[in-house]
């Protein structure tokens, strides 16, 4: 199988190409064009060629291609590079070369078809309601009889892809339903959903001159955050420090999500056990909204010891059985690594290692490696390994009055804490270290997708601004 | 990385296909060889005779368990010596360097490297000129007019690239303009994560580019790199010209981003027709040139030392005094043998595969020229 790239449409096979291969087996699954940076740069002088593309069609029109998209996403049988792919066939390659199990494969399916399928639904909810048309003409009269105007900020969203964990793409399906369009660097372990979706949008009549598809080096990433006026880029704490201040680029890197228990409630967190576990495990622990530590002002031991009872004993298992639910590390030496880091954290003062008596966690493979879930018990929010987030499951339960927490947690992608107090709830909702707060027993996983993620995406691609006209041209703008 | 790995299209010989360039014949082969072999004792007479070695290769030989005046008396004879350091090129005295058969001659001294620490150095009376002067002939009078003025948008400062372009246009009845470029900064500021600054600083040489090529001055040949000539040419194409349009016929390139794919891509969609050929090289080889690039050939970029001056082979990665069969992977290592410098089987920074001798380079080439797969991660590409 030959993955090439698409320029806006275009195939282009490249002489240097990229080959995928099973993580255990070495099995060659496909070969990938490689483009450089300059490739993009010189497509883009073209990039408004794309939005036009998607302007020449009826916004509505739109939406309910992009549903059905979201059928043949998850359904159908596609063409995808040079080969025919069944969702069967796309399973079992995103698994081989990614380390991710079957089962996981096939979740992070459904909840990208979710997201399309109700497209209309969350479009209407991030955009508080305004009518489409406003977006593809840049003004309208809203339902209140205001004038407004939605200004493009790009013809295109730029893309630096993860690997990791193929239910951020979520993030970026929205993007065609509101005329702009997408030029995507796929993951270099995960190109497939890229490339399914876009197979999946252009046979559901999404015009393919709208989307972009640069495998290559790192090179063609600097060209896409160069060249897009609009990028969102997947990476380490590094990469989100490197462009935090560049208005132009959405950075999504670690989530440090968590949990957090009230005073008021944490007596009774054995009632919350199930929540913290699955925002802990699910997914293999690989994403930006798994929990990585838990916070409570008493309980703590008992909290970590449950949690390691629950989640240490999970093992390794072949990528195809079902109940499997570890990913691989496929980097050769990463997981060793890791587990290094690691075990220096367990040594510093105040931390215990809970999920050490259910037996080794690393786990060495003929090409890869695996590590079973960690529970760190912290007596304070000091220990490095208490600030720590990795790509497995992963948890410090730490120790920390209420009184402190806040001041504690730091950068929290996702907070779902367990409180009534009003005065904590109040704390919590005006905490800015906060993004997506949760009140209850709702797992960190479990995003609503009618709410903004990281910031509005309409906000991002689209700035509101004045636009007044003369009282005779008033009518012909409602 | 287990579940990847990259691949650039086969040598012909490492593809088992038949070449689709001419072969150099035994004869010239073995001839090469003859003037290689003659060449390297006429080296070794110099550069260890006490009335003309250099005082760092006079003192060394004390150190040797042969004599290289008597024992070295063909080019392979030169195994005997132990691998060359280059860190022995960094500090001073740079006079060490300086033979004393031309100690009454006016020298530069070249950098390489010098982003941290001390650079190292290579001192030059004539040689870049003598290089550059044998290069010439290898160019196509076609699209490198002899008589025509040229644009150099390349390294500037302590290295020998600005003097030698500046030397090749003057050589060929020319004049050469300038733009100034620090590749010493350009490293700090990837290094660094200045992403923003690079772009400004690419963009500020770019500028002067399109100023000089848009003033009259009726440039048609130009050295640059990889990464300027594809910023060069998205700017020309932005207001509605080409590298070809702006004037230019010929292009004098190098680096190791020069791989098939991007030959491809800037030969297809960049040029606009003009002529360009790849080369390889540094301050302490000089520079090899390539046999002509052809998408029959799938782009291939294979290079030719300037033997008997400098030579390169493809050795084994553990075994470096063996070549790798043609088609085979291996390191380069270079040896440069002129009357100013002798530098025996430097290991460089490069790997690649062996290729077999052209007709007009009858001696061993070399293709896919990359960075060295154990030196790969901790090597900065600037603007090479």
């Amino acid at each position: 199988m030959h993955l090439p790239a698409y320029r806006f449409g275009k195939p282009y096979e490249s002489l240097e190409r990229d080959t995928l291969v099973h993580f255990l087996t070495g099995e060659k699954i496909a070969e990938v064009s490689q483009v450089g940076g300059a490739i993009v740069g010189r497509d883009l002088q073209k990039a408004g060629q794309a939005r036009a593309a998607l302007l020449a069609i009826d916004p509505e029109e739109i939406v309910e291609r992009l549903q059905t998209a979201g059928t043949l996403y998850a359904h159908g049988t596609l063409t995808v590079g040079d080969s025919k792919q069944s969702p069967d066939d796309f399973v079992k390659q995103q698994s081989a070369t990614t380390g991710l199990p079957e089962s996981l494969c096939r979740a992070n399916m459904q909840k990208n078809m979710f997201v399309l399928a109700n497209m209309d639904r969350m479009l209407d909810a991030l955009s508080r309601g305004l009518s489409p048309e406003i977006l593809w003409k840049g003004y309208g009269t809203e339902h209140r009889g205001v004038v407004v105007s939605y200004q493009a900020q790009s013809p295109v969203l730029g893309l630096v892809l993860p690997s990791n964990s193929p239910g951020v793409h979520t993030l970026w399906l929205p993007v065609i339903a509101l005329g702009v369009g997408l030029v995507m660097k796929p993951g270099s372990q995960e190109p497939w959903t890229p490339y399914r979706m876009t197979a999946a949008m252009i046979e559901a009549g999404i015009p393919a001159e709208a989307i972009s598809l640069y495998p290559g080096p790192t090179d063609v990433g600097a060209g896409i955050l160069n060249t897009c006026r609009r990028s969102m880029i997947f990476g380490s704490a590094k990469t989100v420090e490197q462009y935090r201040a560049n208005p132009g680029v959405q950075v999504h890197g670690p989530g440090f999500s968590k949990i957090i228990l009230g005073d008021d409630m944490v007596d009774d967190w054995e009632q919350h056990l199930d929540v913290m576990a699955e925002s802990v495990a699910i997914n293999s622990g690989r994403g930006c909204i798994n929990a990585s530590a838990i916070y409570a002002s008493r309980h703590t031991k008992e909290i970590a010891a449950a949690l390691a009872e629950r989640l240490g004993p999970i093992d390794v298992k072949p990528p195809q059985d079902p109940d499997s639910k570890l990913a691989a590390f496929t980097i050769p030496g990463a997981a060793k690594a890791i587990w290094g880091q690691i075990e220096t954290g367990l040594k510093a003062s105040g931390v215990s290692h809970m999920t050490a008596p259910y037996g080794d966690r690393l786990v060495e493979g003929g090409r890869c490696g695996w590590l079973r879930p960690v529970v760190a018990h912290c007596t304070s929010p000091e220990p490095e390994i208490a600030k720590a987030e990795y790509m497995f499951p992963f948890v410090s339960v730490v120790e920390c009055p209420q009184a402190t927490m806040l001041e504690k947690i730091g950068p929290t992608l996702v907070c779902t804490a367990m409180t009534e107090n009003p005065a904590f709830q109040s704390e919590l909702i005006n905490s800015t270290a906060i993004d997506r707060l949760n009140f209850g027993s709702i797992p960190t996983t479990k995003l609503d997708w009618l709410q903004p993620h990281e910031g509005n995406i309409i906000d991002f691609l689209y700035r509101s601004r004045a636009l007044q006209m003369a009282v005779e041209k008033t009518a012909a703008v409602s | 990385m287990a579940t990847s790995s990259t691949s650039q299209p086969a040598s012909s010989a490492a593809a088992g296909k038949p070449p689709v360039f001419q072969v150099a014949d035994a004869a010239a082969v073995a001839e090469a060889r003859e003037r290689l072999d003659a060449h390297t004792v006429e080296m070794m007479a110099w550069h260890f005779h006490p009335s003309t070695g250099c005082p760092f290769w006079l003192d060394y030989a004390t150190s040797l368990s042969f004599d290289p005046l008597k024992e070295v008396t063909c080019y392979d004879d030169l195994k005997k010596f132990p691998p060359f350091e280059d860190e022995w090129l960094r500090g001073g005295p740079v006079r060490r360097w300086v033979p004393k058969g031309m100690a009454d001659k006016p020298m530069f001294v070249f950098e390489t490297g010098g982003t941290t620490g001390v650079p190292k150095s290579r001192v030059n009376h004539r040689d870049f000129r003598t290089d550059y002067e044998m290069f010439s002939d290898t160019l196509p009078d076609e699209y490198f007019p002899r008589g025509a003025n040229w644009l150099m948008l390349g390294p500037s400062g302590p290295r020998r690239l600005r003097l030698s372009i500046e030397h090749l246009a003057q050589h060929r009845g020319g004049i050469c303009f300038c733009v100034d470029l620090d590749p010493r900064w350009v490293i700090k500021l990837i290094q660094k994560g200045w992403m923003e600054h690079l772009e400004a600083y690419k963009q500020h040489c770019i500028d002067q580019a399109i100023t000089i090529l848009e003033a009259g001055h009726d440039i048609r040949c130009m050295f640059t790199t990889p990464k300027l000539l594809e910023s060069l040419a998205l700017a020309l194409e932005k207001k509605g010209t080409t590298i070809r349009k702006a004037g230019i016929t010929g292009i004098f390139s190098g680096g190791t981003e020069f791989t098939p794919q991007w030959t491809r891509f800037a030969v297809e969609e960049l040029l606009d027709g003009a002529y360009m050929t790849p080369t390889y090289g540094n301050t302490l080889m000089g520079l090899a040139a390539s046999r002509p690039v052809v998408p029959a050939d799938g782009y291939t970029i294979a290079y030719y030392a300037p033997q008997p001056r400098a030579v390169i082979e493809v050795v084994d990665f553990d075994n470096t005094n063996e070549v790798v069969p043609y088609g085979g992977t291996g390191r380069v290592r270079l040896t440069t043998l002129t009357h100013e410098t002798f530098i025996p089987g430097f290991l460089e920074r490069d790997e690649g595969e062996r290729e077999l001798p052209y007709a007009k380079y009858p001696w061993d080439g070399i293709s896919g020229v990359r960075p060295f797969r154990a030196l790969a991660a901790s090597t900065t590409v600037g603007v090479y």
